[in-house]
């Protein structure tokens, strides 16, 4: 039997609460982060992802807390993500009990960041987290430094945004990509912003560029709203794990249910 | 005395998750470089994240060595972790050649990325168990997942040290090895869900016996 593919369902926090409402009956409190990761490890999540959504410093106490207590109930790997600008705050959180932490903004702005992380805590703790955007365009000439992709009947290309989606940097997703992962980080999120939000599935291209281009494993992100949409992003996106977050926070889809039908359609998966 | 496990400090990797795990099953354990905690200790655990030339000038430094040497002798359960299982073999190749503490005899050797997907492998795959009566596999089905991280894996002398064996792309490896009092496992338990933790509360009751 081959190495699985994974599930992750990811968890909106800010101070400690899941923001997302959640469904689950069976939890005394599905607003407690910590539980939540509980139950998702009960159920077969292969490994969890906290984005800190609020991301202040000040409130960095709080986060601390949450990985510590999480350490004490999940054990699974789970990545800690949101905010994280120095070397000093990776050991914080890693110290605290997180098995990677997910840099974004900060990478972007300080690519050392990643080759300092992963010199002093190992690369396969250090993902890269890409928002990544279309730019269509009308022919590749028409983006020379870019790594233009045909779409359809179009061409297209995938901007960066940082700073939770909201500031463009101009920067290709794709080279980012492969430059992150050739200093230094052991895994790429890749969230489609496209996508995101929609339930219609995940950008397949850009997951598939993404895994075809890279050698390290491609986390692919946003757009999930039902399991084929999860097998999709494995058969035809060639991703090596699926991010999640409300199918499973509603209840929509459980975990067991995906990968049942994961399973069925020949994806080497954990039960 | 309390019964006790010792965690071996040796700065490398998150010694905590095997803490945690350990107090989820409440069983009482130490995080020490002190050989006396570890010599005292009823089971004790080898864990480690890194690299394996570091790991062994770290053990030195700390003047770990006879002591895991000791425990061995004294017939101590010792559970080597990841790099506390590469550790246990006789040398590696990982920059470099490094002696390791040949407590079992076999070499470490990287993944040959023409015969794998990626490297490092990182996620879950199964263990087939050889020995499938050993003290550490109670309760747990053949076959079962396992969560790995790492580049190198070994390669054991002799036949009879391997416990169970994992298959990454085109190689079929020892992802768990034993010796006598020796268990080790390339895979990290605490972060195995519940077929891990049920291994660390068999290694505690073998620790009992």
């Amino acid at each position: 039997m081959p190495l699985t593919k994974r599930i992750i369902p990811c968890l909106d926090v800010t101070e400690g609460r899941v923001v997302k409402g959640t469904k689950f009956l069976n939890l005394r409190d599905a607003g407690d982060a910590v539980e939540l990761g509980a139950y998702y490890d009960e159920q077969g999540a292969d490994e969890l992802v906290f984005l800190d959504i609020t991301a202040s410093s000040d409130k960095r106490k709080i986060l601390i807390d949450l990985v510590e207590k999480t350490g004490e109930q999940v054990f699974i790997p789970f990545t800690v993500g949101g905010g994280l600008r120095t070397v000093e705050d990776i050991k914080e959180i890693l110290r605290a009990g997180a098995d990677k932490v997910s840099l974004n903004t900060a990478a972007i702005k300080n690519p050392e960041l990643i080759a300092e992380g992963a010199k002093m805590f190992g690369s396969q703790c250090i993902v890269t987290a890409i928002d990544a955007k279309r730019v269509h365009v009308n022919s590749p000439e028409a983006a020379k430094d870019k790594v233009v992709v045909k779409t359809g009947n179009t061409y297209c290309w995938w901007e960066v945004y940082i700073n939770g989606g909201r500031t463009p940097t101009g920067k290709d997703a794709i080279l980012w990509g492969e430059e992150a992962s050739s200093i230094g980080s052991g895994e790429i999120l890749l969230t489609s912003m496209d996508m995101d939000g929609v339930k219609e599935g995940y950008d397949l291209e850009l997951t598939k560029s993404f895994s075809k281009r890279l050698d390290v494993p491609i986390i692919a992100s946003g757009g999930a709203g039902n399991p084929q949409h999860i097998i999709d992003a494995f058969t035809l996106g060639k991703a090596d794990a699926a991010l999640a977050a409300s199918i499973f926070h509603y209840n929509e889809y459980p975990i067991e249910v995906v990968k049942k039908e994961c399973l069925k359609a020949g994806i080497p998966m954990r039960l | 005395m309390v019964f006790n496990i010792a965690i071996i400090d040796y700065e490398m990797g998150n010694l905590k998750s095997i803490y945690k795990c350990l107090k989820h099953l409440n069983i009482e354990s130490i995080i020490s470089d002190d050989s006396k905690n570890i010599l005292n200790a009823d089971g004790v655990i080898l864990p480690g994240v890194g690299a394996f030339g570091d790991a062994m000038k770290h053990l030195k430094q700390k003047n770990l060595v006879p002591i895991i040497e000791q425990i061995v002798k004294n017939g101590t359960p010792l559970f080597g972790v990841c790099l506390g299982q590469q550790l246990l073999c006789s040398k590696s190749t990982e920059m470099g050649e490094h002696d390791g503490l040949d407590l079992i005899k076999g070499d470490v050797v990287k993944f040959d990325i023409s015969k794998v997907d990626k490297v490092p492998q990182i996620g879950w795959n199964s263990v087939n168990f050889i020995d499938e009566e050993h003290f550490l596999l109670q309760g747990i089905p053949n076959n079962s997942y396992f969560y790995f991280v790492h580049s190198f894996y070994v390669v054991p002398k002799n036949k009879e040290n391997v416990i169970g064996l994992t298959q990454y792309g085109d190689i079929d490896y020892s992802s768990i090895i034993s010796k006598d009092n020796i268990i080790a496992t390339q895979f990290h338990p605490e972060k195995s869900s519940k077929h891990g933790i049920k291994m660390y509360e068999n290694f505690v009751d073998f620790c009992k016996k």
